[in-house]
């Protein structure tokens, strides 16, 4: 909230959106194709209809954020990106390329990784470990080495603990681990679930200034995250979800100012 | 019982108490044994002795007997630590116990009876080519037992993948009966004498340092080691080290801890995990593989009930090792087979025990239940949450 002034806010994807309300300020750059797109998406488990008509579209280097409550069909969004949860209808597009069928890795080879929602380490690995996992499907070393060492300065106390076990580390620094894991795989889309959840609120706000380093080396950000005003103070755009739909698609200024999301997600009656 | 259902809280149960009493019981009965064998090794005429032994008192064991029962449970150790190795990794992989995995041994130590026989026939299974004929024996039971071990994982248990536990668990008791029914039907019932092996093999020993001479004149010697169960503990400890190796320091071994950790993160980071699954089957059945031809070097006769006393000890290994740790395997397999020794003579005899080397598996599963009333994790064991393990 404090940062605001740095975002340029952008247009919202040209995408035909279920409730499109584009703002009419001009875009601060010409955003390209999208990396990654959901056309149309609806996903089932079982006979319940979790994602309803989902478009989303990510586009290199954009900030980008979904808002939504419990059982709204965040975490289901993010499988499907991944590939771990396959849709009913509609198209996963990666690059032009629809890859409905393809596997986890076939995506995560392209450059699409997620930091899990409680970063997830493995706890009975080292840390040194956990980064060269994070790089398994790299077989460039040098490169590894490169990315390694890029990571270490990024974050000096992971480098202290790499022979550590990731389990021993405290909640921050397993946060920093789960960053240099993920980035290991050389993403240009990076996606986060609830980046801020079981941390300690004093880190919640280093947690986020991470993100944003992260997003200033040129990875494009795509964030599930509870707090809503956090996660819109540095996001160009935004989605909100709301039981399998999406009922708003805008600018992140727009949405921090919409008096319907200030009531259902920011807690101001 | 009903204590059981009265008190709630900090204060022990019925359950509790019994649970107390049999640990001192066991612990005291262990302790107390070790105790009076020091005792009749030092005056096998003392009070102790002769109340269990009668007059005449307790045979003492020499140190050429002691150190013989040390290489011997060694080698057999060695064998259920390879064997154990399998149930360990199967479990830390994907959480059932494999019951079916000593079936996966016996058939190597079948192929290697068929390989001996053949080999026999053609006049390799001794002189110069008897160590290439070994080595090739060697690598095909160790194929076939691979081969096995991928199949089962691919059409039992690959199919109930996501289901509770408890259904591959028993599953694998099924495959289990399948696979020794299956040898019944091809091979007969009977036992398999594996071709003689050579005398230089067979017979004879290494010995170090000659103590002295018994009464009927055969040298003692301070070390002294049957070839066979020589080679079983080289192999053995080459074949562990090999796995250690590959599970700590390969890429595959990384994603195969990776997926034992966490399957759906380890997906993430792209790792195949179906195919990491297959691995580890395939690894745990190379090394039950091996074993068996262990076991046939060192018992020169296989029937299709073989994988079952050994599979039980080895399972018994990994969960004094603490399942699912690897070192922990290989270390209660080494103890176990130790014990296994040892104990008759150590612990039984002292109390006046007849017979007491009958007694050995007796000495497996009093050394399980121990474990499991003392320290459930195993040896090795972390305690794992049900978080962790779910």
């Amino acid at each position: 909230m404090n940062d605001d002034d740095k975002k340029s806010p952008e247009f919202a994807s040209g995408e035909t959106d279920v409730a499109t309300t584009e703002t009419g300020e001009a875009p601060a750059k010409d955003k390209g194709n999208p990396i990654l797109e959901f056309r149309n998406i609806n996903t089932h488990y079982g006979a319940v209809h979790i994602l309803k008509d989902v478009n989303l579209a990510i586009y290199p280097g954009e900030m980008v954020c979904l808002l939504g409550g419990n059982a709204s069909g965040k975490s289901t969004t993010l499988k499907t990106l991944l590939g771990m949860v396959t849709p009913t209808t509609g198209e996963v597009v990666l690059d032009g390329e629809v890859v409905n069928d393809k596997p986890t890795s076939y995506r995560v080879e392209r450059g699409i990784t997620m930091v899990p929602e409680n970063r997830r380490l493995f706890k009975r690995l080292s840390v040194a470990e956990n980064l060269q996992l994070g790089a398994y499907l790299r077989n460039d070393k040098a490169g590894i080495q490169e990315d390694l060492e890029r990571i270490y300065s990024m974050f000096p106390r992971v480098y202290e603990r790499l022979s550590q076990k990731a389990g021993t580390l405290s909640g921050g620094e397993q946060q920093m681990v789960a960053m240099g894991r993920a980035l290991m795989a050389q993403p240009r889309v990076l996606l986060m679930d609830e980046p801020s959840m079981g941390l300690a609120p004093a880190l919640v706000q280093t947690n986020f200034e991470l993100i944003e380093q992260i997003h200033q080396e040129g990875i494009a950000i795509f964030m599930v995250e509870q707090n809503a005003n956090m996660a819109l103070s540095l996001a160009d755009r935004g989605w909100v979800l709301q039981t399998g739909r999406v009922v708003l698609d805008d600018t992140a200024d727009a949405l921090l100012a919409n008096p319907d999301l200030r009531k259902s997600y920011l807690g101001e009656a | 019982m009903t204590a059981a259902v009265k008190v709630k809280g900090a204060q022990r149960t019925g359950v509790d108490w019994f649970l107390l009493f049999m640990r001192i019981t066991l612990i005291s009965f262990i302790g107390i044994g070790l105790v009076a064998f020091v005792a009749q090794q030092i005056d096998p005429t003392n009070p102790w002795a002769t109340f269990w032994h009668g007059e005449e008192g307790a045979s003492t064991l020499d140190w050429p007997q002691f150190q013989g029962l040390v290489v011997t449970g060694l080698s057999q150790g060695a064998m259920y630590g390879l064997i154990a190795l399998g149930y360990s990794m199967v479990y830390g992989v994907l959480g059932f116990i494999n019951f079916a995995h000593g079936e996966v041994f016996m058939i190597a130590a079948f192929t290697g009876f068929i390989m001996s026989t053949k080999f026999d026939e053609a006049g390799w299974w001794e002189g110069g080519v008897f160590i290439p004929a070994m080595i090739l024996t060697i690598i095909v039971a160790t194929i076939v037992s691979t081969f096995v071990a991928v199949i089962m994982e691919r059409v039992a248990y690959r199919p109930l993948r996501g289901s509770p536990r408890l259904i591959p668990l028993i599953t694998s008791i099924g495959v289990s009966f399948f696979l020794q029914n299956a040898v019944i039907l091809l091979f007969g019932p009977g036992a398999k004498g594996y071709a003689t092996f050579p005398d230089w093999l067979d017979k004879d020993r290494v010995n170090i340092w000659q103590i002295g001479t018994s009464d009927t004149g055969i040298p003692e010697y301070l070390f002294s080691i049957e070839n066979k169960k020589l080679m079983v503990i080289v192999v053995a400890a080459i074949s562990m080290a090999a796995l250690w190796y590959f599970v700590e320091r390969t890429k595959t071994g990384k994603a195969m801890r990776a997926v034992a950790e966490d399957k759906e993160i380890a997906s993430l980071m792209g790792i195949d995990v179906d195919r990491t699954i297959v691995t580890t089957f395939a690894v745990g059945g190379a090394m039950a593989g091996i074993a068996g031809i262990l076991w046939g070097i060192l018992f020169k006769s296989v029937i299709a009930t073989t994988g079952f006393l050994p599979g039980i000890k080895a399972f018994t290994a990994a969960v004094v090792g603490g399942v699912g740790n690897l070192g922990g395997a290989m270390a209660g397999g080494v103890s176990l087979g130790g014990a296994e020794a040892l104990a008759p003579l150590m612990v039984l005899d002292p109390w006046g025990i007849t017979g007491p080397s009958q007694l050995r598996d007796a000495v497996v599963f009093t050394l399980l239940i121990l474990v499991l009333l003392i320290k459930p994790t195993g040896l090795f064991g972390e305690r794992l949450s049900s978080e962790d393990r779910a």
